[in-house]
């Protein structure tokens, strides 16, 4: 095993990387911005580098600081976390040129998996289903038009690189589609350096579930069963789960063994998820792959046992998988909320000083937490500042764990959407499972008019 | 006198309009940018640009007023 790595992420992610490396008694490296000095995870770390910078171009994306940093603190991995440099094909390049490893796939298989358009394609030919649409780049408006006009409106509009819902905009007829080409394709310039943009149907009231894999070295590829993660603002997730209220045995079985299917066909390894889109007849769609650990992967971790931050030092090192899949199984329930320093109304983002934060205790309610009590919450990243994830043996009695836990979740001086999540997990819809996508423009909204 | 205020805290990405600019209700004035998100600052009235309170760059508090119309 690796005797030192450098985390190249922030918050909480980097203090959950930094906790299982104290598990295993592996050194580890943080690297901080300016506003993160005073993180948590900074002086968890056994060694911290500051990278300068607020912004996250001049700190968390400076690819030639943090290698230098990696060099001089003499790390022989380097875990990538989610979001910021984790996806980026270049940044996994550069890392193994000068012989260390990067804790992901290739950076062949991420760039792949990182042009929509492209994993697309990748997943038709692997047989995995994916959403009738544009089997490439649509060049301007009016291919944009020929294209829906085949497909049948509503289509969905998407730029090939983006993410978190920039460049994405459902779209009902030819006139909304010439406004939203131009303006998505301007933003998913702006945003990813990237402006193609390809048009998919739009699959009505869908469930969000995904599946998380596992693949060594050697190509055994695993999968830990499904995460529905149907609620979501902004295209953003809120609150996940494991397993999903929604799918039955035999569609679980049908995703995950497209899912393994898949990851083998594009020669995936490490951890991975693949994304899919699940229509009231259990009919699947792939949606995205993401080439890294999930935000949510915890609930995974609640119901498997599996540590995948241990899992994925142990395949980064070349080590086999200790499992097959016919050993797996799940037990119980998890679900785990996203607390975000935002209107709980509005969504906006809040940041601000906090003044409290004191977290409910309980043999089921596990932390995920990147600020302390007196953190400055800072503009430049993003509002997700903690998660807590509650266990039970049944969904209906996690559901309870999570609302104690919420209600007893004290975080003062800033706003945080814990009002939301907590008229989400109340609410009869959610304990039905009845979870769609559409659940808080349908639900939530629909009573606070 | 109009005040505009910003709904959120954040930066000033971009203005859009400049003093002396007529504008209608509605009409985007600047964009502000915070935790990744760019949420644009509209009037809520028809009026003219008398006064931009904020520079591209600057930070805003919630309810700081961003510009003034007459």
């Amino acid at each position: 095993m690796f005797n030192k790595i450098l985390i190249a992420n922030r918050g909480e992610i980097a203090s959950r990387i930094i906790r299982t490396c104290k598990k295993l008694g592996i050194q580890s490296v943080a690297v901080y911005s300016e506003p993160d000095a005073d993180s948590p995870f900074v002086s968890e770390a056994d060694e911290s580098y500051p990278l300068g910078g607020t912004r996250v171009h001049e700190s968390y994306l400076n690819i030639d600081k943090i290698l230098e940093i990696a060099k001089e603190a003499g790390v022989e991995a380097i875990h990538p976390g989610y979001g910021l440099l984790s996806e980026n094909g270049d940044f996994a390049n550069r890392i193994e040129q000068v012989g260390i490893t990067f804790i992901g796939p290739s950076p062949e298989v991420m760039s792949k998996m990182g042009s929509k358009v492209e994993a697309r394609q990748t997943m038709k030919d692997a047989g995995v289903p994916v959403i009738p649409g544009t089997e490439s780049a649509v060049a301007d408006v009016d291919e944009a038009k020929k294209a829906a006009e085949e497909i049948g409106y509503p289509v969905m509009l998407k730029a090939s690189s983006g993410g978190g819902g920039i460049g994405m905009q459902i779209v009902h007829d030819d006139e909304e589609l010439a406004k939203a080409f131009e303006s998505n394709s301007k933003r998913a310039q702006m945003f990813f350096g990237d402006g193609t943009m390809f048009l998919e149907k739009k699959i009505v009231d869908p469930h969000h579930v995904e599946i998380q894999v596992l693949a060594d070295q050697e190509g055994n590829t695993i999968h830990l069963f499904e995460r529905e993660c149907s609620i979501q603002r902004r295209h953003q997730k809120v609150v996940e789960e494991a397993p999903s209220p929604f799918i039955s045995e035999e569609t679980r079985n049908k995703m995950g063994n497209a899912a393994v299917k898949a990851a083998k066909a594009i020669g995936y390894k490490n951890a991975g998820t693949i994304e899919f889109l699940v229509d009231e007849g259990q009919n699947f769609y792939f949606l995205e792959m993401n080439t890294r650990l999930q935000v949510e992967h915890p609930v995974t971790e609640e119901i498997t046992g599996f540590d995948l931050v241990h899992e994925q030092l142990r395949i980064a090192n070349g080590d086999s998988l200790r499992y097959k899949q016919e050993e797996l199984t799940m037990h119980g329930h998890a679900i785990e909320v996203r607390v975000y320093a935002e209107d709980p109304k509005t969504f906006y983002p809040a940041p601000g000083q906090m003044t409290n934060l004191e977290l409910p205790q309980g043999d089921s309610i596990r932390h995920e937490v990147g600020v302390h009590k007196e953190s400055m919450v800072s503009p430049f990243y993003d509002p997700m500042i903690a998660k807590c994830i509650t266990w039970a043996e049944t969904r209906d009695e996690a559901i309870e764990n999570m609302i104690y836990a919420l209600e007893n979740y004290t975080i003062e001086g800033i706003k945080t959407n814990i009002p939301m999540l907590l008229d989400v997990l109340k609410h009869d819809a959610f304990k039905q499972g009845n979870t769609n996508t559409h659940f808080i423009q349908s639900y939530l909204k629909e009573e606070a008019k | 006198m109009i005040e505009v205020k910003a709904n959120m805290a954040g930066s000033v990405w971009k203005i859009v309009v400049k003093e002396g600019e007529e504008v209608e209700d509605g009409q985007d004035l600047l964009i502000l940018e915070s935790m990744k998100m760019e949420i644009p600052i509209a009037t809520e009235d028809d009026g003219t640009v008398k006064e931009l309170k904020v520079q591209e760059g600057d930070f805003v508090n919630e309810g700081d007023v961003v510009a003034i119309l007459e």
